[in-house]
């Protein structure tokens, strides 16, 4: 659906944007990660056809950015970052003026999907408001709304969750969500845990290149601590356990941290099964026994720093 | 070009959203009547005509247009909602025209505000109404030609301030180009390069219209002027 070729973008001396690639299909959930500064909006805003590429292509549905841009445009829905909007119209008539730019012609026709925007994002309460009048929380959401007001196949979205509140976060994750099946969606944010619970494939851009193009899932084992155990014994000599622990194949490493026997498989893979047969055949009696949690943020934070 | 429509309803509308379409109105109309009354001694005159009125029109022009056709694009820039208008299905130059168009129509909307002084002349006296009707038709073609410079300058910057200044400067220098005490400063040269000069002047080429004659070099320069500055406006966007 998405496909981008070796994109560059320089400004004056700066290479913001160094050869990306990469590809997004029709149900993907694209999370663009990566510091402030590492190309994520520049590269967004090529694919919009908003700035154009130094260099390389952007193709949607087959199609070249810099020779069809109205019929792309006519595909994207963008949301760009910090959601500037006409701030002196109300919610209505924006998102009336949006839909006449998209080409609804039938008046019922555009009123539904106006009323159908506002319910999905919640804000029918605020329709006759102008919107410099409203809250961050509120002017995302109208960013979000005229982005899908014409039902797009491809969706992209800048820091959609930017300036939401706990729940107003959950329920554009919810939408999104709900969206995602017949669409293309590239997002990008500086939650982790967003990523996590959203999207289907992870790009990581550090200063304008891709480092880490994969799932959510083998992002997640990078960690050196996935998949790892933390075991709490009562009364028992750890040394003893490490050197036992060490003798099961699957075992790479154990490590005693704070009165806690550190359980680190090999190659990543599950053995909890494994190890909690051994200590029961052992008779060694646990009082605490937990998979080490990890998190994305330390991933992240190995690949970028 | 569909897309023009939408574009120039938000936008003309856009004016009367926020207080400076009013208050441009009213200084507007205060200051054209005012200039008509005292330097253009209307009254003294004797005369049943709109001349007073319309000489003045290039000078008022150069700063009203300009003060309405600085926040064109450079607003734009400025909030990023530009981003948002050229990620939408339309052309560049759609927008671009769109734009004008809008603050054309609004502008017009304040040239034909001035009728008061129509009705005037026509109730004190017996006015050739043909000069005054080219002089208006004149007058709106040649507010088309100040505004596109804006629009070009506006472009240029996400500063308002610095847009303002641009396009002062370019079409003051448009107006001076046919000021007789301008042109009398440049005796020292050849009369045909004073006169070649001065057809680029907004004044040489308006001077028809006020006495009642539409003349196809006078329409044009107006329209060729406004078409070159959009045209520069859409390559600038372009980037």
């Amino acid at each position: 659906m998405i496909e981008v070729q070796s994109l560059h973008k320089r400004y004056g001396s700066i290479n913001a944007v160094n050869g990306v690639s990469f590809e997004v299909n029709r149900g993907e959930i694209l999370g663009f990660l990566g510091p402030n500064g590492a190309g994520k909006s520049t590269t967004m805003k090529m694919i919009t056809g908003f700035l154009r590429p130094t260099s390389g292509t952007v193709l949607v549905d087959g199609l070249d950015v810099q020779e069809h841009p109205v019929p792309i445009k006519e595909r994207i829905g963008y949301m760009p970052e910090n959601g500037p909007i006409y701030g002196e119209m109300t919610v209505e008539e924006f998102l009336d003026f949006i839909a006449d730019i998209r080409g609804f012609e039938d008046p019922t026709q555009k009123e539904d999907a106006i009323d159908r925007v506002c319910d999905l994002c919640r804000l029918n309460s605020v329709r006759h408001q102008s919107i410099e009048t409203l809250s961050k929380g509120y002017k995302q959401r109208v960013g979000f709304a005229q982005a899908v007001l014409h039902d797009p196949p491809v969706l992209i979205l800048d820091e959609p969750t930017d300036g939401l509140d706990p729940n107003q976060k959950k329920e554009v994750r919810k939408i999104i969500k709900a969206m995602a099946k017949d669409k293309a969606i590239i997002l990008s944010t500086h939650i982790l845990e967003e990523v996590r619970a959203l999207c289907t494939r992870i790009i990581i851009i550090a200063k304008g290149q891709v480092i880490v193009d994969e799932s959510p899932d083998s992002l997640m084992r990078r960690n050196k601590r996935y998949n790892a155990l933390a075991i709490q014994f009562e009364e028992l000599d750890l040394e003893v356990v490490k050197q036992d622990l060490k003798e099961l194949p699957e075992v790479a490493a154990v490590e005693i941290n704070e009165g806690a026997v550190e359980v680190y498989p090999k190659n990543k893979q599950s053995i909890e099964a494994l190890v909690l047969k051994f200590c029961r055949e052992n008779q060694w009696h646990i009082s605490h026994f937990e998979m080490i949690p990890v998190s994305l943020d330390e991933v992240f934070w190995e690949l970028t720093a | 070009m569909t897309q023009i429509l939408p574009l120039f309803k938000r936008e003309f509308f856009g004016y009367f959203r926020s207080p400076v379409a009013y208050v441009f109105l009213i200084v507007f109309l205060v200051v054209s009547s005012g200039l008509t009354f005292y330097l253009g001694r209307f009254f003294d005159a004797r005369v049943a005509s709109l001349d007073a009125f319309f000489s003045m029109q290039p000078w008022i022009y150069t700063f009203f247009i300009s003060a309405v056709g600085m926040r064109l694009w450079a607003e734009e820039k400025r909030s990023g909602t530009w981003e948002l208008l050229l990620t939408l299905p339309v052309r560049i130059s759609e927008a671009v025209m769109g734009k004008f168009l809008a603050g054309w129509a609004f502008i017009a909307t304040g040239i034909l505000l001035t009728f008061p002084l129509m009705m005037t002349v026509g109730y004190l006296g017996d006015p050739d109404w043909g000069p005054i009707f080219t002089g208006y038709v004149g007058s709106i073609l040649m507010a088309g030609s100040f505004l596109a410079v804006c629009s070009f300058t506006s472009a240029l910057t996400k500063n308002q301030v610095i847009s303002f200044v641009i396009s002062i400067v370019i079409n003051l220098g448009l107006v001076f180009l046919g000021w007789s005490v301008f042109t009398n400063l440049l005796a020292f040269l050849p009369l045909a390069w004073v006169d070649a000069l001065s057809n680029f002047s907004y004044t040489t080429h308006f001077n028809g219209f006020t006495r009642g004659l539409i003349a196809f070099k006078d329409l044009v320069f107006f329209l060729s002027l406004s078409f070159v500055s959009l045209l520069l406006t859409v390559l600038v966007l372009e980037r």
